[in-house]
């Protein structure tokens, strides 16, 4: 993996940042404009939910390759209180915080893979991949 | 730290153009301020320009929404202008429509539509 950042969400702010160097990383891998923002949106939906409910917590962005095809893989982690129904905070309009409950679900719907761990009291690891067409 | 968005008078009519990258903070300010605004000046109409906004996540988005729902209670119309075609994709990925916000293509069709909307600005 040649390039690889770590954005720590610590602060309100870092959520901004974090959706900065991931759309910057994303234009140097190649993307267009809708990828771009599909990228950055998702980003900042997962370093939102480190900030609202799980901070401090990271999100790590590098350019992978799989085979011919390449891309952009976004891991956000975190050691907070992790998520008790995974299946519940994927399902749309489900909040805990009074947002929109568009997070989780919206998210997956901007990328190419989505991949959730999380177990109670441990944190969560949440991995998406965004492949150049 | 919350970076304030400028909001201009004309007429009856509110401007504010975001033409900076909003953390949360700012955009909770924001809101208040066209709220804030809208009683200070009597305005009728307020457009909210996004020509330079590149990406508006669910927390934007329900501000943005929030805001016109909020100045319709106090009286006033709002239209959203220049939402961007990556905009308007990733909002209807996220599931966030904004099928309550008036909307229109740019800064000058959205004036046209508040005037229609208020009876002239």
């Amino acid at each position: 993996m040649p390039d690889s950042v770590v954005v720590p969400i610590v602060d309100e702010l870092d959520i901004v940042r974090a959706r900065q160097e991931g759309r910057q990383l994303a234009k140097e891998t190649g993307f267009g404009p809708v990828d771009l923002a599909r990228v950055a949106t998702a980003i900042s939906e997962l370093a939102r939910n480190i900030y609202n409910y799980a901070r401090p917590g990271e999100i790590e962005l590098a350019q992978i390759t799989r085979g011919p095809r390449s891309g952009l893989q976004v891991i956000a982690r975190d050691q907070g209180p992790g998520i008790r129904s995974i299946e519940e905070a994927m399902r749309d309009g489900y909040t805990t915080s009074g947002g929109l409950g568009a997070g989780l679900p919206g998210t997956r719907r901007l990328v190419d893979e989505f991949e959730i761990e999380s177990s109670e009291g441990r944190g969560t690891c949440v991995t998406i991949r965004k492949w150049l067409r | 730290m919350i970076q304030k968005i400028p909001v201009l008078k004309i007429g009856n009519a509110l401007i504010a153009s975001i033409q900076i990258e909003l953390n949360d903070e700012s955009a909770v300010q924001f809101k208040e301020d066209i709220l804030n605004q809208i009683k200070a000046t009597g305005a009728t109409g307020v457009v909210i320009d996004l020509t330079a906004v590149d990406t508006v996540d669910s927390f934007l988005g329900k501000i943005i929404r929030d805001a016109a729902l909020m100045a319709r209670l106090m009286g006033a119309s709002v239209v959203v202008t220049g939402i961007q075609p990556a905009v308007a994709i990733t909002l209807v990925e996220l599931g966030l429509e904004l099928e309550d916000v008036v909307t229109a293509l740019n800064l000058e069709k959205g004036l046209a539509r508040l005037a229609d909307l208020t009876g002239g600005v």
